[in-house]
């Protein structure tokens, strides 16, 4: 674990050392208020309709970046040749994507702090209910984590950051369609694809502002599952 | 210390190395010769556990790579055709983060990569990013991250490639200063680099050992005998009687199968070069024989044409 922190320390410096995490942030940032502005701010709703408009454009800009930042994780250092040093270290491939993991999803949990002062803004004009607000931020968290895990395994199978994009914003489009899946399958199959859409289904009860365990558990499994996938790439690489 | 059999390795249905079987003693400083392409790169790449074998069985200090991998990684110092540097880092920065990733201990951590930095000649550019060194540097800070946490073996692939001449001797001594420490391994695809750092060479060729053994048997198995250039003054005589008097001298000492005449190695009156191959070293009786001729020896030098060597030896395969 300590071989894991290592790199997630390493990566985060990179991150912040480049001009990649703060625009990043920036362009997040700016996004993220001109849609609660537009949709939120500038029509008549009720503070928590406001606050779902939030938790809904920040949700979509989270998934991107989220892509972003992982899409270098591995193939970056592939391409720049680095990789080796971790390869040839005592360090387990599971300690590496949890270190790659780590730093990526903190750049993720900073941007979404960054946030707040947008929910804060509608103290000024109406009332939040701040178990809504603390529901929605566990979503965006969730659904980064997802989304990153998605980015890194996709990050591991390629040999170049670009291909690593393209191969990680189409498995996650997959995912965030599945709902559109969902409507055109009989049932049961309809429930099965809705209950896999990393977004619709899913992300719509935190944007509510309603907490359900079952929700919670899709995302970590998805985490899961898709950094599992990540080490198991990385050790199959060994034997090709 | 390493310990390979049978190892093969395939990328989809191509051979890459094998079969390919050795055995390394530790302490020792190996070459790994071979072209462009022979399975080099592969072989060092199975020993630092980058890659896994096929088949076969490839031991590094008692741990078996495919086994223990984890323990391997622990004894071996990696550095690649490409050193595997990061360009955002200050060289302080990197060694320590190499160091720590090779689980050197917290503490240590400052002692040993001021260590290494003193034994590659890095000080001086501690505070450099990574990114603004020159090649040479990066060569040798390539070395320093290989064997920060003290590994019992360490593994240079083309360790000289892209340097400058000067750099070369510089990077020589390096790597003949980890003699002792450390069993090393370097590859190359030029015979006197290998000759010049290492105590047994390995001629590798289509992933399989060709030849192994040391540069001097080499050279007199493939070339069956030994060529030496000898520069004469023979005093009151002109270039051609001088010329005459040395390849007369040199073709009656016994053992030596033919002497050619060559452009005088210097200018002036009575001074003649002549090329003999001999069938064992005869520098000895054949200095004799010119002096006790009246020839004034110049020069002796034995010519060592190692490319042509290596290139013969690829081309007829392993000596008998």
């Amino acid at each position: 674990m300590s071989a894991a922190l290592l790199i997630a320390r390493r990566e985060l410096y990179a991150y912040l050392r480049s001009p990649l995490g703060a625009s990043l942030i920036a362009a997040v940032l700016l996004i993220d208020g001109l849609w609660f502005h537009t949709q939120g701010m500038s029509r008549t709703l009720l503070s928590a309709e406001v606050l779902q408009e939030f938790f809904y454009g920040a949700s979509g800009t989270t998934m991107i970046a989220a892509i972003v930042l992982s899409m270098r994780l591995v193939a970056e250092e592939r391409q720049t040749g680095t990789f080796t040093l971790l390869s040839t270290s005592p360090v387990r491939d599971v300690e590496i994507v949890l270190g790659k993991f780590l730093s990526a999803y903190a750049i993720i949990v900073l941007m979404t702090a960054l946030t707040i002062y947008m929910p804060l803004l509608i103290l000024v004009n109406g009332k939040v209910s701040w178990g809504h607000v603390a529901v929605g931020y566990l979503g965006i968290l969730l659904l980064g984590a997802a989304s990153t895990a998605i980015g890194l395994f996709a990050s591991a199978l390629a040999r170049s950051q670009i291909v690593a994009a393209v191969i990680g914003a189409s498995l996650l489009g997959v995912f965030v369609l599945m709902w559109l899946i969902a409507r055109a399958v009989e049932p049961p199959l309809n429930e099965f694809f809705s209950a896999l859409a990393i977004h619709h289904e899913n992300f719509r009860s935190f944007q509510q502002g309603i907490l359900e365990l079952r929700r919670v558990a899709y995302y970590l499994v998805v985490t899961y599952f898709f950094l599992l996938a990540a080490t198991k790439t990385l050790e199959a690489r060994r034997w090709r | 210390m390493i310990e390979i059999e049978e190892l093969y390795k395939y990328y989809g249905g191509r051979r890459a190395v094998g079969p390919l079987s050795a055995r390394i003693e530790k302490g020792e400083i190996v070459g790994l010769l071979g072209l462009n392409g022979a399975g080099k790169t592969t072989t060092l790449r199975v020993l630092a556990c980058d890659l896994l074998p096929t088949s076969g069985t490839v031991r590094v200090g008692g741990y078996d790579v495919v086994e223990r991998p984890h323990e391997v990684r622990g004894k071996v110092g990696y550095l690649p055709d490409r050193p595997p540097l990061y360009d955002d880092m200050t060289v302080e920065e990197y060694l320590a983060y190499a160091a720590r990733l090779k689980r050197v201990g917290k503490n240590d951590v400052a002692r040993r990569v001021a260590e290494v930095e003193e034994m590659t000649e890095l000080g001086k550019v501690k505070n450099q990013l990574v990114g603004t060194l020159s090649h040479g540097y990066r060569q040798r800070l390539g070395i320093a991250q290989a064997i920060v946490h003290r590994p019992e073996l360490v593994v240079l692939d083309e360790p000289i490639g892209g340097l400058d001449p000067l750099q070369i001797v510089e990077m020589r001594g390096l790597v003949r200063g980890l003699r002792g420490e450390h069993t090393v391994i370097v590859s190359s695809h030029i015979l006197h680099e290998i000759s010049e750092t290492c105590d047994r060479i390995f001629v590798i060729q289509n992933g399989e050992i060709l030849w192994s053994g040391r540069e001097a048997d080499l050279s007199s198995q493939v070339e069956q005998g030994m060529r030496i250039r000898v520069t004469v003054r023979v005093a009151g005589s002109d270039g051609a009687g001088a010329l005459a008097r040395a390849t007369a001298l040199a073709g009656a000492v016994p053992g030596v199968s033919s002497v050619e005449p060559r452009d005088a190695a210097e200018s002036g009156e009575g001074i003649a070069s002549i090329e003999v191959l001999a069938a064992s070293d005869v520098r000895d009786a054949l200095c004799r024989a010119l002096v006790a001729g009246d020839a004034g020896v110049l020069e002796v030098s034995r010519l060592r044409d190692l490319e042509t060597t290596f290139r013969a030896l690829l081309e007829e395969g392993a000596p008998s």
